[in-house]
């Protein structure tokens, strides 16, 4: 009764001085915005959160193969893996590019706005329903193989729901860079980040369609006589396409947005080929004619005839190799825009949210070049846990990037420069988790073993994204307010408005002489 | 933050709608293209085993035709908006809107005639589901167009400054909307 009592005084108390009714309006704010900066957080928090429930799902799987549990059945263990792979995918690495692309590209272009910013939230929401009824879905027997075929038809439709959603925020990020640059912002003073952003919308556009059409297909089909494609084990056959090597690259191309942004605002100095960066990360886009084509297999017989191998292996380079080459590019850059050339005196530093971005554009090699050794059918790979592992390999590198760039971009956000100390070794603890997430099942595909190390170093790797996504949680809830529009020095026009930037971006905007037009007031700089 | 003088003029947009429409179409080609793709393969599946497609079905081609005329003077009725709408002829541009959206819904109309005269079972056989994923894809698309063509005709005709860019964007969509038919046009009722 005391109890009670003291409960009702304490709502009393919180409704009194109007904590309730402010949370009310913060939450309503924050829900019909349409303000970018809030749209996109949203969407890259409910990937954070994705990644806290992916890697759960994973630390079950790798629970269940290490010690033989026996919690899960046959059904289950595959709603799991189901869960895992979609999760990494559409709840993780898409969320979190296309969130971090939505909250920045529009500030770093110029933009007062993003281009259809109600169409933008409406994406968001798609997305976002999408995404809780597939989980609803296979978590009560739909998804590929699913035995309730209601259930099955939910999934087919959510997934619709989602994708279309995908594209009219992808369409919007690409129309914002395409249209809404400010004034003496051509295509080649376009930040590296932006590009990317520009990139990955335009794969999202051609590729998320193919994949509507293909599951209406599906779904009116499944839904009424299954004669076409058969059960729900027949969706194994064209869905998975989509979550593969190398069609998701397109996820993880911001990625080398962030690290070709930061490099060179850690040496204070211009990148010397920008062209380069553009080129590079666009030839990762090729990875979207893979989603177009719907073919994610692509083998190359090193024992067949001299012919044969060559004709497969131009396969094989175009859809998978240009996509590698393009990150060895953009990589390669590096050393160049890192090399002293006396054109300034500032001495490098190692910024948090860069080596967040270097590592992150590390992995995401690695994923690529799991995706190439696929491939080749002497490795004899496809088909084993080593696909799972390049899936994965990717995906958590997109996420750890994207972290980065959440970290770099903070202040413009909240007006907060986040305390480096408490996240740079985040930045080391996300890619040994990405590592070990990763590696190990590439490891055991090419060992051809299912032994329980293995599983063990993956549950290990989960288990530390989940502990990186929750200290990253915690280290962004404070930092340093120093009032100053510009705290890391950097280049880009956004870093001209104050901190945190207000709602429509800029109060006044001065035509740009250059692409580096932050770097241009310095005494050192002179425009480009 | 509150900011002690309101924001300046926001630079002109440049052609927004215009680039977001053609952007929304490029998404409809790979949407149309990628289901008609699965249709072909199908379709193969079908003939390889000595199979007829589309089995037992007539398919009405006047009907068919017909809306494909309809669709390509649907778009010279748009390109006629664009052209009254830059010389912010309102007269002619509302005519043209009008005309536009009496096409959209005879094609809707002819689609619904089709589906009448057919008769094809959704769960007998592999063409069912086929047919009407794709026709009705087809269909939504078209119905897409006249809801952008009931928007464009508000927006200009109703607003208070004179806008000739969403009558254009919306031009650009029903190019987009005609490629597609065609290519429907010709995979589902010609090569069949």
């Amino acid at each position: 009764m005391e109890q009670s009592g003291n409960a009702m005084g304490a709502g009393s108390a919180l409704l009194s001085d109007g904590r309730i009714g402010t949370s009310v309006a913060a939450i309503a704010d924050w829900a019909t915005s349409t303000d970018h900066k809030k749209i996109g957080r949203l969407f890259a928090g409910f990937g954070l959160l994705g990644l806290v429930a992916v890697s759960v799902v994973a630390i079950l799987r790798s629970l269940e193969a290490v010690a033989d549990l026996g919690a899960f059945n046959g059904q289950q263990l595959n709603q799991l893996a189901q869960l895992h792979q979609f999760g990494l995918v559409l709840m993780v690495a898409l969320p979190l590019t296309l969130g971090l692309s939505i909250a920045v590209t529009p500030m770093q272009v110029g933009a007062r706005s993003i281009a259809f910013a109600r169409l933008t939230l409406l994406g968001f929401y798609m997305w976002l329903a999408g995404a809780v009824l597939i989980v609803v879905s296979i978590l009560n027997g739909g998804g590929i193989g699913g035995a309730d075929g209601d259930m099955v038809d939910l999934y087919l439709a959510a997934m619709i729901l989602m994708m279309f959603g995908v594209v009219a925020a992808a369409i919007s990020v690409a129309t914002t860079v395409l249209t809404s640059r400010a004034p003496g912002i051509t295509m080649r003073r376009v930040p590296f980040f932006s590009w990317t952003a520009l990139v990955q919308a335009i794969s999202l556009v051609v590729t998320a369609p193919v994949m509507v059409g293909l599951t209406i297909l599906l779904f009116v089909d499944h839904r009424n006589s299954a004669l076409v494609f058969g059960n729900s084990d027949a969706l194994a056959d064209w869905l998975p396409r989509f979550f593969s090597a190398p069609m998701v690259y397109i996820y993880a191309i911001p990625v080398l947005g962030v690290f070709a942004e930061l490099l060179p605002v850690s040496v204070s100095r211009r990148h010397p080929m920008r062209q380069l960066v553009f080129a590079g990360s666009a030839l990762v886009g090729v990875a979207a004619f893979s989603g177009v084509t719907m073919q994610n297999d692509f083998p190359v017989d090193f024992s067949a005839s001299g012919q044969d191998v060559v004709k497969s292996l131009v396969v094989m380079a175009f859809f998978v190799g240009l996509p590698l080459l393009g990150i060895v590019i953009t990589l390669l850059t590096a050393p160049l825009v890192a090399k002293p050339d006396g054109s300034s005196s500032a001495k490098p530093r190692i910024l948090s949210p860069m080596l967040f971005g270097l590592l992150a554009t590390l992995l995401f090699l690695l994923g690529a070049v799991v995706g190439v050794l696929i491939q080749v059918v002497d490795l004899e790979l496809a088909g084993t846990t080593a696909v799972e592992g390049s899936v994965a390999l990717v995906c958590l590198a997109a996420a750890v990037g994207s972290m980065g760039g959440l970290i770099f971009w903070a202040p413009k956000f909240s007006g907060f420069k986040r305390d480096e100390k408490k996240v740079l070794p985040l930045a080391l603890l996300g890619a040994l988790g990405v590592v070990l997430a990763g590696a190990p099942a590439v490891i055991a595909g090419l060992a051809d073993s299912d032994a329980s190390l293995f599983s063990t170093l993956t549950l290990v790797g989960y288990a530390l994204m989940a502990l990186t996504v929750l200290a990253f949680a915690g280290a962004t809830r404070g930092g340093t307010a120093d009032g100053t529009s510009n705290p890391w020095c950097a280049h880009t026009i956004e870093w001209s408005t104050s901190s945190p930037a207000p709602s429509d971006n800029y109060a006044a905007l001065a035509t740009v002489r250059s692409s580096e037009p932050e770097l241009d007031q310095t005494p050192e700089g002179s425009p480009s | 933050m509150t900011l002690a003088l309101p924001s300046g003029p926001a630079p002109a947009p440049r052609r927004q709608l215009l680039v977001g429409s053609a952007l929304a179409g490029l998404a409809g080609t790979t949407l149309i293209g990628g289901m008609l793709a699965v249709w072909l393969l199908e379709r193969q599946h079908v003939v390889d085993v000595g199979e007829r497609f589309p089995m037992k079905y007539i398919i009405p081609e006047v009907a068919t035709n017909v809306m494909l005329i309809t669709i390509f003077g649907l778009c010279f009725f748009a390109q006629w908006a664009v052209y009254s709408a830059r010389r912010q002829d309102r007269g002619h541009t509302g005519l043209a809107l009008s005309v536009v959206a009496i096409l959209a819904l005879s094609f809707i109309n002819a689609q619904a005639f089709v589906y009448s005269q057919m008769e094809v079972e959704l769960a007998e056989g592999a063409y069912g589901a086929l047919f009407y994923a794709v026709t009705g894809t087809m269909m939504a698309l078209v119905i897409i167009g006249l809801i952008f063509t009931v928007v464009a005709a508000f927006r200009t005709l109703g607003g208070r400054d004179w806008q000739s860019e969403i009558v254009s964007a919306h031009a650009l969509y029903w190019y987009f909307a005609a490629a597609a038919y065609s290519a429907v046009w010709f995979v589902v009722y010609v090569t069949k």
